[in-house]
């Protein structure tokens, strides 16, 4: 594996491919986080709400984003993460995570970090600054 | 009534960065990396002891701010931000409360923007973060926001 700091300006980390997206995943994430809302989990109540069936919580997907970064926690962490939550995501989605090195500095990395669907669709975009020990 | 609670803040929440859930919170992303859950992993580390992922703060008490109340339906988590100055460490006390800073109208829907803090027992912040919830313009009509 590439260390963290050696990547440059437009270089990517290895993107993941998640698994379909799955009830379990999603009565997982509900149990883990508390986040009971019902239209995570129970078909009736989410199109109840006018969706055409359940959807992921925005922090699953915002959660597994992540995780691109975890293996890099001895190089440093993520001090700003932001996310922008731009379209649902449905049972049997399968998403891409990716994260783009937009700048490397003296402190630390900054990235362009998204999650596209099968489709090709952004779901989330947002930033992370990776703070870089010395 | 929502622009009324801006500035408003809840009291201080003790909370643990507890190993079982933040392993179970590990499992739920598909993140099981052993700095999250190995104890002998989390000691051989950086950080002397096992860590928890950026987004674990979702599963924090902060406490209710006095007066406010959203609709519990037609809500849409349209941004979320964390600004950590360091990892959370497993096993450690959080002291958690939200504050309520914005609450504005566009093109009929509604935009509530929450802060939400962590700071360890001598009131250093740890974390901060912030939310913005769309609040629907059916939903703003039926609740007369």
């Amino acid at each position: 594996m590439k260390s963290l700091t050696d990547l440059q300006n437009g270089e990517s980390l290895e993107d993941v491919i998640l698994e379909p997206v799955s009830r379990l995943d999603l009565i997982k994430y509900a149990g883990a986080s508390g986040d009971y809302n019902p239209i995570h989990t129970i078909d009736d109540e989410a199109k109840k709400t006018g969706l055409p069936g359940i959807i992921a919580h925005g922090m699953w997907t915002m959660g597994n984003l992540a995780k691109l970064f975890t293996p890099y926690y001895e190089d440093g962490f993520i001090q700003d993460y932001t996310i922008r939550f731009k379209g649902m995501v449905f049972l049997n989605d399968v998403l891409t995570l990716k994260a783009i090195v937009q700048d490397v500095r003296e402190t630390h990395m900054d990235f362009k970090v998204y999650a596209i669907n099968q489709d090709g669709k952004e779901v989330i975009k947002g930033k992370v600054k990776f703070l870089t020990y010395k | 009534m929502l622009t009324e609670s801006i500035g408003k803040r809840s009291d201080k929440v003790k909370n643990i960065v507890e190993r079982g859930l933040v392993k179970k919170f590990a499992e739920s992303i598909g993140d099981s990396h052993p700095i999250f859950i190995d104890e002998e992993f989390g000691r051989k580390s950086r950080y002397g002891i096992n860590i928890a992922p950026p987004t674990f703060p979702r599963v924090f008490d902060y406490g209710e701010v006095d007066g406010l109340e959203l609709p519990n339906k037609g809500l849409i988590h349209g941004e979320q931000t964390y600004h950590y100055e360091r990892p959370l460490m497993v096993g450690e006390e959080i002291y958690c409360y939200t504050e309520v800073k914005d609450y504005y109208e566009k093109k009929g829907m509604g935009f509530f923007v929450l802060n939400r803090c962590g700071e360890d027992p001598k009131g250093e912040t740890i974390f901060s973060s912030e939310q913005v919830i769309i609040i629907t313009e059916a939903v703003r009509k039926v609740m007369k926001l």
